[in-house]
């Protein structure tokens, strides 16, 4: 790596023909570049401030922010429970990855080893559970109110945002893989659909598709009086969509684990198949038995212990509907239009990385007796994925910078209450500092996960 | 690794010399300072040949673009007035609630006449100068006609429209706050979107100040199917602002705007203006119109500063009637906005 090393350099001029020190002075003269940049803005802006006669510095995020907002998660105090819960998580994590380190230096992967995988279940799922029973009554959530700080009103914008980039990032993928695929589907029609869809939806500013779903969608929907009712279970109106939501009732928890407890030995199932087919080629039933279990521990714990949740329905009082699971015209808008926009572009990267993998791969599998839906499944999508996480990656940032949109239509995202912020306290330089801060950890983290995810698919060399 | 090390170990020097260098140079700026300070905002608007006033831009009566593109009511005018006073072009500058301080502050604009609520925080903690009022309001509410609100106490669990940034935003909260209501409020970026959602009926209640709401319902599609409720929740007096420190700048701002009620008081209008100039024997209209005294001088702007500003819009009193007065779409009442001796508020300081 390093250039090979001369003797000391007698004078200066041997010191810049010296290749390494070269390349020091180049560093540090960048460096100091940056460094007197950032140091003259930073100090131009105090100035600025002082001369202004304006308040600076982060104190005003535990003013009262004595401003409503709309939509309202609950946000988690970080204390008891949490904390335990999340030092259970970080722990399992850090096992798992020595274990996984440990196992690569023995040459192997802790897949190869049902013991282990046991192991890594316990420290992911089986650790944190435990905690969540022992502490989890501490967990206390704050619901915002005009009378909280700036900083836990921040905090609501900032779960809004995660909450519709989060199931944004789901139903794009999915719906831009069926695209993708139809996209190449040898059914004229179905491919030209989703060619006319990709082609008008794409070539759309995001922001011009989420005023025509927000606004001219919302002026046909009537009035909460008039709702449109589908069979009483979804009630839509301009004031948004309402669905019945789960009530958890005495036995809930218990019932939930006995699905997880399903759901693991179904993990083990598909294990312990794929190890038989292949030792000796032999396909056990999966699909059936899988279902037929989860089908049969469920009925079971709900004939035994009573119902595990209980349906409540939205219902018209006063002005609006009461109850129920409410998505606002907001949250709804941004989301769909979210959906459909990075959906098409996703499509477009599912296409790219199926036409990458090379005609013979699909040829093969024909020849080898797999029919149409298993040659797309077992060998054209998984070397596909190599190509397509990189550009979806991209494409999940794109998505979370892009609901920073949901301000033009009143979405409370982290962009819209922090402008709120900054206008009611009147400080603008720290509010949108915090808000850039906010997002770069989103797209790290995003990024960092999905880099994660490549390492993992990446053909392995051997 | 070697080269690892290596850039590790240049971060390091670097960050010390970075450092080192920087802490000479940390001292300066103290010289600096007063020379940033040292030209006021009038000579330069006075040197730029022009006035760079905000407004709102969306909110009919007060600020909007006419049918033929041209920004124009009851603030702009206060905008032309103050221009012509100095004897500068105008550039108007629509504003949302949000940009404004910023816009303020970073010197986009020079004054802000955008319906801005004079509040203590906004006084003493945003580096603001308030420079009187122009109109004293008050927050109402704007409901459907056939609607089920009748009053302001029926509004518990109703759906709200508001501006973002504004001091309504504020008093809507404690309104419901204080009298154990619920509300649901949706937060637009722009008065033009909030009214647009409420049109939508996307909610029961439009909010914002009551002059505001008049402009607002004029820009309906049926301003018969809404009413403004007669409940009046909040102070809301709005006036100009400037920056704060530049006083003489603020001078300016503040005696043309109390010039203008002086006129209405005086009976000096658009067109007897000059004539009143000459003529008039009235000794506060003479030192006023510059016949006698030197406060043109005084305020750094020429001897007939206030002949020149009356004519751009007229008198207080006639720059109300004709954009949000009873013979515009708004038919707004004087109402607080009379004159002191008339059982209004209006009362500017004697030219003296």
């Amino acid at each position: 790596m390093t250039p090979p090393r001369r003797d000391q350099p007698q004078s200066l001029i041997a010191l810049w023909r010296n290749p390494v020190a070269r390349a020091w002075i180049y560093q540090i003269a960048i460096l100091l570049a940056v460094g007197l940049g950032a140091h003259t803005l930073f100090q131009n802006t105090r100035r600025n401030l002082e001369e202004k006669d304006t308040v600076s510095g982060f104190a005003y995020l535990a003013n009262e922010a004595s401003f409503g907002i709309g939509e309202i998660l609950p946000v988690p105090v970080l204390e008891g429970g949490l904390i335990h819960l999340l030092i259970a998580i970080v722990a399992g994590l850090f096992l798992v990855f020595l274990l996984s380190r440990w196992q690569k230096r023995r040459g192997s992967t802790i897949g190869a080893d049902t013991r282990l995988v046991i192991v890594v279940f316990i420290l992911l799922f089986g650790v944190p559970l435990a905690v969540l029973f022992y502490s989890g009554d501490t967990i206390r959530a704050i619901h915002y109110t005009e009378a909280n700080s700036y900083g836990v009103a921040l905090m609501v914008g900032l779960l809004n945002t995660f909450k519709v980039s989060l199931i944004g990032c789901v139903l794009a993928t999915l719906l831009g893989l069926f695209l993708g695929i139809s996209r190449l589907s040898s059914n004229w029609l179905v491919a030209k659909l989703s060619e006319t869809y990709i082609e008008i939806v794409r070539n759309i500013p995001l922001l011009v598709q989420l005023f025509f779903v927000y606004i001219a969608v919302l002026r046909t929907l009537p009035q909460p009086e008039n709702s449109l009712r589908f069979f009483d279970v979804a009630i839509l109106n301009n004031r948004g969509l309402y669905l019945p939501s789960p009530i958890p009732q005495d036995f809930a928890n218990l019932f939930m684990l006995s699905i997880a407890a399903t759901l693991t030995g179904i993990y083990f199932w598909r294990r312990h198949v794929k190890q038989r087919q292949d030792r000796t080629g032999e396909q056990l039933p999966f699909f059936l038995p899988s279902v037929a279990a989860l089908v049969a521990v469920s009925g079971l714990v709900w004939l035994i212990f009573g119902t595990p949740f209980q349906l409540e329905y939205a219902e018209l009082r006063g002005f609006n509907f009461v109850g129920g699971l409410e998505l606002s015209p907001e949250f709804t808008a941004m989301l769909i239009s979210l959906t459909l926009y990075t959906a098409a572009f996703i499509a477009e990267i599912v296409r790219s990385g199926i036409q990458a993998v090379s005609k013979g791969q699909r040829e093969a599998a024909q020849s080898l007796g797999l029919r149409g839906g298993q040659t797309l499944r077992l060998i054209v999508l998984p070397q596909a994925m190599r190509v397509m996480i990189p550009p979806l990656t991209s494409q999940f940032l794109n998505l979370t910078k892009n609901s920073s949109l949901g301000t033009a239509i009143g979405f409370a995202e982290v962009v819209n209450i922090s402008g709120t912020i900054i206008n009611q306290s009147g400080q603008a330089i720290e509010p949108i500092a915090l808000t850039m801060v906010i997002y770069l950890t989103f797209s790290l983290s995003i990024s960092m996960l999905m880099n994660w995810y490549n390492a993992k698919m990446r053909l392995v060399e051997r | 690794m070697k080269s690892n090390v290596m850039i590790v170990v240049a971060f390091i020097v670097g960050a010390v010399l970075a450092y080192l260098v920087l802490s000479f140079t940390g001292s300066e700026p103290a010289t600096t300072q007063e020379e940033a300070t040292a030209p006021g905002l009038l000579e330069t608007i006075v040197s730029r040949g022009e006035l760079k006033c905000g407004v709102s831009g969306t909110l009919p009566g007060f600020a909007s673009l006419n049918s033929s593109g041209e920004m124009v009511g009851f603030d702009v005018d206060f905008c032309k007035a103050t221009a012509a006073a100095i004897g500068v072009g105008l550039s108007i500058e629509a504003l949302t609630a949000k940009e404004r301080f910023t816009a303020l502050q970073s010197g986009r604009v020079d004054v802000l006449y955008r319906n801005t609520t004079w509040t203590m925080s906004r006084d003493v903690k945003l580096g603001l100068d308030f420079h009187g009022v122009n109109y004293y309001d008050g927050q109402g509410f704007m409901v459907r006609k056939d609607g089920k609100i009748k009053n302001a106490k029926d509004m518990d669990g109703a759906t709200v429209c508001v501006d973002t940034g504004t001091t309504t935003e504020l008093n809507l909260a404690d309104y419901f706050r204080s009298n154990g209501m619920k509300y649901k409020p949706v937060v637009f970026e722009g008065a033009d979107k909030a009214r647009a959602a409420y049109e939508a009926g996307r909610c029961d209640v439009h909010t914002t100040d009551a002059s505001g709401l008049a402009g607002q319902r004029s820009a309906l599609k049926n301003p018969n199917d809404h009413i403004i409720l007669p409940e009046i929740i909040s102070k809301e007096p709005l006036g100009p602002v400037t920056v704060h420190g530049d006083n003489k700048w603020g001078d300016v701002v503040r005696w043309v705007l109390n010039v203008l009620v002086v006129a209405e008081e005086k009976g000096i209008t658009q067109s007897n203006v000059e004539q009143m100039a000459g003529s008039s024997k009235d000794p506060e209209v003479q030192r006023m119109l510059g016949k006698t005294g030197t406060f043109g001088a005084d305020l750094g702007l020429s001897k007939d500063w206030a002949v020149k500003a009356i004519p751009s819009g007229g008198n207080y009193g006639e720059i109300f009637e004709r954009n949000i007065g009873k013979s515009t779409p708004l038919k707004l009442d004087r109402g607080l906005n009379q004159l002191w001796s008339k059982g209004g508020l209006l009362y500017a300081p004697p030219i003296r």
